[in-house]
């Protein structure tokens, strides 16, 4: 027999509309963190929609991992302590939380077209304050810095004018003020 | 301690300045330096098993029965990927393990070499940290480091995987002393707002329990000390998930036996019908929660725990508290003592007539045999002739290992080994040999089953190498009794490979292993055959034949909650056929 004692209300748990965080992972540049941090990640299911890494105190060994990810609430919180207690992570810092901090990305585009496009194609540069850092007769190729959004409208405007070819270095983040990490 | 030496001898020295006292390992070329040094001192004994799972098993069962760190030595490639296992199994548990694994040299590193394998890649998931030792001048902080981080915080498994030319190059080594982590510092003290907050929930409860965990056996004895005394003193009923038995005595009360999946039926309810659930050292795991949006759904939850990615992953909590259970808990027994706290005696007399009423459900009830043995007739009597002596139990994984779990009643933590997380056929008889060698002159069962033991079997001759005399006790049904339990319930009882049919004679494989056999088939000769077993001064196979279909109850079906187990004395086929629904199915 199937024992059923009085249901009471149990309150069905909605789900948990998705939030996207910028999180700062300071960390301890051994072999194999970025390995860490990424295999955490895809082991337990959590998005990366953007990751950059770098080096940031040569001398302290310490690399600065900027996570961009999306998620339930619960989620974040629980992607930030499985973060923390990495053995080489240093501090995990929620930038979303602290306010809005500042995000930047870097984008090489390539464009590559004969004729009046080319022409358009750098009115757009200019339009944009981006610079050319590569030119030959059929190719341009133009560095943009901005935000992640403003990025996407210059490469498809571009995309428009001929053959493109992107490299992204996905977005670094800093907050404001004068506290540091 | 400053001295010169080579990398090997620095392993050697580095374990014998932490206190290792035994080494389980099997040898190989990429680790033939350190099996030197071994043969050369008489510091560091060391177990040779037959299989790199038994090496991490049996320092698990060392681990869990002593508190301190096992600790194996492996050789390269295979040496090291047959240890992933046992490596999971720790981390899943919380069990404190140090795994040393030779490498190639540094030179061939990522040339495909002979029993190369990328160690800290494979086993980087699967591990607490790890580390790939590249220069001499790191071995001796990197062996000191893996021993502090297996041990501290949440304790786990680590791996130091070690070049050959590295074992072989000398170096300036450095004693453990004043080691400090540069990262890794897990806080033990918890914030003691919090722990107000949660003595002040828990003083106007009027349905409260206690929840409670490996992390309480993690803590160490003086977490169960406490545990004891906070229970007492509150007067609360307590439950304990499969991990944390033993840390609270079965005899006790208050205690109202293990919780979960084929947990008590007063322990279910109670966690379903509380206003208060005081987690201690535990993690919400599925097994114990059942469906998640029916689980205790009008309790405040206070939840201890030094792992902050434990709380509020599946469950939310109101009060988390994050530290080492017997710190915390010291800080909760001060503040209930100081502040002259009294549980609502009123409340709690109807709270506890009411788990009366379920207690009288007699949820464990079986129907015993005269003509063959029932597993749950095997575990009582086990129990009943072994409980006043010096007893651990380990066991491997399925339905035995519920019944052991229902059936055998712990006082003492440290006492039961088990695979809770990561559910590994074949711990128990490796483990049951790490106990044996820490605890030499007890009492050590592994409760087994006839498909789990046959995974670890060949450990039965380190066993008898060593004349360490464990005794598998094996609950013989023919079937992987928990597969084929599950078939009935969810595969129209359609058996796919849940049969053995050539289960070898393990009376004969005892005597072929030069260990002892016997085998009990009536329930009226068990008595004398448990007693023969434990009398054998050796190891022993002990072929229990048990009724074969028996299934284990009660259960909480797959995707339902608390308040619909099923009980098995009251259980109808039909009842069986249609306890899961679709959405049940999908889980594990």
């Amino acid at each position: 027999m199937l024992m059923k004692v009085e249901e009471k209300k149990s309150p069905m748990r909605a789900p948990d509309p998705s939030e996207k965080h910028t999180l700062s992972v300071v960390v301890d540049n051994e072999p194999g963190v970025l390995a860490r941090v990424i295999g955490l990640f895809s082991g337990r299911g959590y998005n990366i929609d953007s990751l950059t890494v770098s080096e940031t105190q040569h001398d302290k060994h310490v690399s600065r991992i900027t996570i961009v990810t999306t998620g339930a609430p619960m989620v974040i919180e629980q992607i930030k302590s499985q973060l923390a207690r990495l053995v080489p992570v240093h501090r995990v810092a929620d930038l979303t939380v602290g306010g809005a901090a500042i995000e930047r990305e870097l984008a090489l585009v390539k464009l590559i077209g004969r004729g009046e496009a080319r022409v358009e194609a750098l009115r757009l540069a200019q339009a944009f304050a981006v610079k050319t850092v590569d030119a030959t007769l059929e190719s341009f190729v133009f560095e943009i810095t901005g935000l992640t959004d403003e990025i996407d409208r210059f490469i498809d405007l571009m995309a428009a004018l001929g053959k493109v070819e992107v490299s992204r270095t996905g977005i670094a983040a800093i907050a404001r003020g004068a506290e540091g990490l | 301690m400053t001295r010169e030496m080579t990398g090997a001898e620095m392993v050697v020295q580095a374990l014998a300045d932490h206190g290792v006292d035994t080494l389980f390992g099997y040898p190989g070329g990429a680790v033939l330096p350190i099996y030197d040094e071994i043969f050369q001192q008489e510091k560091v004994r060391h177990i040779l098993v037959r299989h790199e799972q038994g090496a991490g098993h049996a320092a698990e069962g060392y681990a869990r029965s002593t508190g301190k760190p096992g600790v194996c030595l492996v050789t390269s490639g295979p040496g090291a990927t047959n240890i992933v296992t046992p490596l999971t199994d720790a981390l899943m548990d919380s069990i404190p393990m140090v795994v040393i694994t030779g490498q190639v040299a540094t030179h061939l590193i990522g040339n495909d070499a002979f029993q190369e394998c990328d160690t800290v890649g494979i086993t980087r998931p699967c591990t607490k940290h790890n580390w790939l030792v590249k220069r001499i001048e790191d071995l001796p902080r990197i062996l000191h480091e893996a021993f502090y981080v297996a041990t501290s915080g949440r304790p786990g498994p680590v791996v130091v995987d070690i070049p050959k030319d590295i074992q072989f190059t000398r170096g300036v080594y450095t004693g453990p002393k004043n080691v400090v982590h540069k990262t890794y510092r897990p806080k033990v003290k918890g914030d003691l707002s919090a722990i107000h907050a949660a003595v002040e929930l828990m003083a106007h409860a009027k349905r409260p329990v206690f929840y409670t965990g490996g992390g309480v056996i993690n803590s160490g004895p003086a977490a169960s000390q406490l545990l004891r005394e906070l229970v007492r003193l509150t007067g609360f009923p307590i439950t304990s998930t499969l991990m944390g038995l033993g840390a609270f005595p079965a005899s006790d009360r208050q205690w109202l036996g293990m919780l979960g999946m084929h947990g008590t039926y007063e322990a279910n309810l109670a966690m379903h019908d509380c206003d208060v659930m005081i987690c201690v050292g535990a993690r919400f795991d599925d097994r114990i929660t059942g469906r998640l949006d029916a689980f205790s759904p009008n309790s405040k939850k206070i939840h201890i725990d030094i792992d902050p990615s434990s709380i509020n992953k599946t469950v939310k909590v109101d009060v988390p508290i994050v530290g080492d259970v017997a710190h915390v808990l010291e800080d909760m027994v001060r503040l209930w003592r100081s502040e002259a706290h009294v549980a609502d005696r009123k409340a709690q007399e109807r709270w506890w007539s009411e788990i009366d009423g379920w207690r009288a459900k007699k949820s464990l009830a079986y129907q015993r045999r005269r003509d063959v043995i029932m597993p749950q007739y095997a575990v009582e009597r086990l129990y009943a002739l072994t409980r006043d002596k010096d007893v651990y139990v380990t066991t491997e994984v399925g339905q035995h290992q519920m019944w052991a779990a229902q059936f055998f009643k712990f006082e003492e933590p440290n006492r039961w080994m088990t695979s809770g997380g990561l559910g590994t056929m074949g711990y128990g008889l490796p483990a049951a040999i790490g106990v044996q060698l820490a605890h030499p002159g007890s009492l050590v069962v592994d409760i087994a089953g006839d498909a789990s033991v046959l995974m670890t079997m060949q450990e039965m001759s380190t066993a008898a190498q060593y004349d360490l005399p464990i005794k598998i006790f094996i609950l013989n049904n023919q079937y992987m009794g928990m597969v084929r339990q599950w078939q009935q319930l969810l595969h129209g009882n359609r058996l796919s490979h849940s049969y053995t049919e050539a289960l070898p004679d393990f009376v004969k494989l005892a005597d072929a292993y030069g260990c002892h056999g016997i085998r009990c088939e009536k329930p009226d000769e068990l008595d004398d055959a448990i007693g023969e077993m434990i009398s054998v001064k050796r190891p022993v196979l002990f072929d229990c034949r048990v009724a074969n279909l028996a299934n284990c109850f009660p259960m909480i079906p797959s995707g339902k909650g608390h308040n619909e187990m099923l009980l098995g004395e009251e259980v109808t086929d039909e009842d069986l056929a249609d306890a899961i629904d679709d959405a049940g199915k999908m889980l594990v």
